[in-house]
């Protein structure tokens, strides 16, 4: 249910986001979405690829900071009101959201995809179903 | 034979012998030495005679050791001002090696070495290593620069007289380094704790390990004791301080021993005297001042009291090696690389101590004093390490916080930490930039 996802430390300058992206195009490692966390000084650049072991030796050789982080995608109607029922559930199992994020392929079938951190990923995956919430596998984020 | 190092006590050489002399026999071979060096460069050095002369004082005035107190000091600058051979004591037919330092502004200092000071050297050297726990069966990459600088060569006829292997590498180029250290079956390494740092991440980025490296022998560059903890945990080694400078032979003056407690001074040859570095008053030992030396046996460029500017003390308790030669205090801080930011006396080393109490953090910094509307700001940057990386923004401001608070704790003022990229700051090959200073003033 978990997904793996890396996160690398950037100073906030520019072309520091373009050095991480050559090198996992160099590597050849697909991209599924990235979100920028950013303050005056640095940056934190969360990405969500195919193959997370690969990019991150990558990475890493490229003298890249990377931390691997859990996070669950989960399905959001793509409706007005969609994501505060998907919320409503979080609130019901007694999640709370660090952070989320939507995944780049946007909706199909009227359904949508967000990627959401939270501290216990595998307490959540399984409450978060028993709420009402449909946490999606791997094989249905990576696989598409 | 002797094929395991690991298997003997702390280090014994033949050449270590005067390391053991009774305190009062030490004493007496000091003074005829003393008296033998200034009757040398008052006959040979013109402006040291001049400055003996200008104080009234001939050779015949230094009838104890403590009568050395009374005599002129020597400068760098005057080796600068003596550019190149001002300072000879010997005729260039004597004269079998010049050294030179690098001169970071203008002209470099150049030393001199007959062939007895060479082995006078060559002994300090054998006895630095013997005291680092070295011997036959060893084997050294020397990764101190070999040329101008007296690192490499210094370490080099020191460590092939104690019979060890040496590996003449050199420094620089990383990757053939860590190959020859793990191919070779490297037990001792020569370098600056610097590059020691940036060996060790370059080994962990390329998952490759130490090998048999067992021990490091690290000096021309202070270096803190809260790095020697990092670098022992870390390479698996133990890591031994030595001091030294050109201007009075190169390596080979102090070394630590195995009790890694300060480091004794080879006084037989170097002369210790430690100074009030501002009114230039000999302190007692045990004081805290500034190191000066002197050149007992050094024929071609006898140093008489050069102001060395490292800040250390010097200890008369006995060691529990054995070696009766007094020990100085881990130079810390040299009075010249102290720096003044808003009327406090700062030195690398106290910040360099500071960031390492954060949990988690390499030392890899820079301090850089700017001045903004007329006052000093010191910007710390320090780079970013996996283990102190956390996937939050909040995370990262707590790591700053908690660094800008141990910094600021010892400083006692306000300072800006900066985290970057790893392999942003400059690495150092042989000596780090600590400090860069871009106040105009």
């Amino acid at each position: 249910m978990k997904l793996t996802q890396l996160s690398l430390f950037l100073e906030n300058r520019p072309g520091q986001l373009r050095v991480p992206c050559e090198v996992l195009g160099k590597a050849g490692v697909d991209m599924l979405t990235l979100t920028l966390a950013d303050t005056r000084e640095f940056g934190i650049l969360r990405l969500l690829v195919r193959d997370a072991a690969r990019a991150r030796i990558a990475l890493e050789e490229a003298g890249c900071v990377v931390k691997e982080t859990e996070v669950l995608a989960v399905e959001v109607p793509d409706r007005p009101g969609g994501l505060a029922e998907v919320l409503a559930g979080f609130d019901r199992a007694g999640i709370a959201v660090e952070y989320a994020y939507a995944l780049a392929s946007g909706s199909r079938d009227g359904r949508a995809v967000l990627v959401f951190r939270v501290a216990d990923p595998d307490d959540a995956a399984r409450k978060l179903p028993e709420a009402g919430v449909r946490v999606l596998s791997r094989e249905e984020v990576l696989g598409g | 034979m002797r094929t395991d190092p690991s298997s003997s006590g702390p280090g014994f050489h033949p050449a270590s012998a005067p390391d053991y002399l009774p305190r009062r026999q030490l004493g007496e071979l000091q003074l005829r030495r003393l008296q033998a060096i200034v009757t040398r460069a008052w006959e040979r050095v013109t402006v040291f005679r001049e400055r003996m002369s200008a104080n009234g004082l001939t050779p015949a005035d230094v009838r104890r050791l403590e009568d050395l107190g009374r005599l002129p000091f020597t400068v760098k600058s005057d080796l600068r001002d003596a550019y190149p051979f001002g300072l000879f004591a010997s005729p260039m037919e004597e004269i079998v090696r010049l050294h030179a330092s690098s001169g970071t502004t203008g002209k470099p200092i150049v030393v001199a070495y007959t062939a007895s000071d060479l082995q006078v050297w060559q002994s300090a050297m054998v006895r630095t290593f013997a005291a680092c726990g070295l011997h036959a069966g060893d084997v050294l990459q020397n990764a101190f620069g070999y040329g101008l600088f007296t690192g490499g060569l210094g370490a080099h006829s020191g460590a092939e007289a104690l019979g060890a292997t040496v590996i003449p590498i050199s420094g620089g180029n990383t990757e053939r380094q860590l190959m020859v250290m793990k191919d070779f079956g490297v037990t001792a390494l020569c370098c600056t704790p610097s590059y020691f740092l940036h060996l060790m991440e370059r080994a962990r980025e390329e998952k490759v390990d130490l090998g048999r490296l067992r021990t490091g022998v690290f000096g021309a560059e202070p270096w803190s004791d809260a790095m020697r903890r990092h670098i022992e945990a870390e390479g698996g080694i133990k890591a031994y301080d030595i001091y030294g400078l050109s201007e009075i032979t190169g390596p080979g003056v102090a070394s630590e021993c195995s009790a890694q407690d300060g480091l004794h001074v080879f006084e037989d040859h170097f002369y210790p005297e430690i100074i009030d570095p501002e009114s230039g008053e000999v302190l007692p030992d045990g004081r805290e001042g500034e190191l000066v030396l002197t050149t007992l046996s050094k024929q071609a460029m006898p140093m008489i009291r050069y102001r060395t500017r490292d800040i250390t003390t010097l200890e008369t308790e006995p060691c529990p090696c054995g070696r009766t030669i007094r020990r100085i205090r881990r130079i810390g801080r040299r009075s010249d690389d102290m720096f003044i930011v808003r009327g406090v006396n700062v030195f690398p080393s106290q910040i360099e101590t500071a960031i390492l109490a954060v949990e988690g953090v390499l030392p890899h910094y820079q301090i850089v004093l700017t001045r903004e509307k007329g006052l000093d700001e010191v910007e710390v940057r320090i780079e970013v390490t996996p283990e102190a990386f956390g996937d939050t923004v909040s995370a990262l401001e707590e790591l700053r916080e908690a660094l800008s608070r141990s910094v600021e704790h010892v400083l006692g003022i306000r300072v800006k930490v900066h985290l970057v990229e790893p392999r942003s700051l400059a690495r150092s090959e042989g000596k780090a930039k600590r400090v860069v200073d871009q106040r105009r003033i």
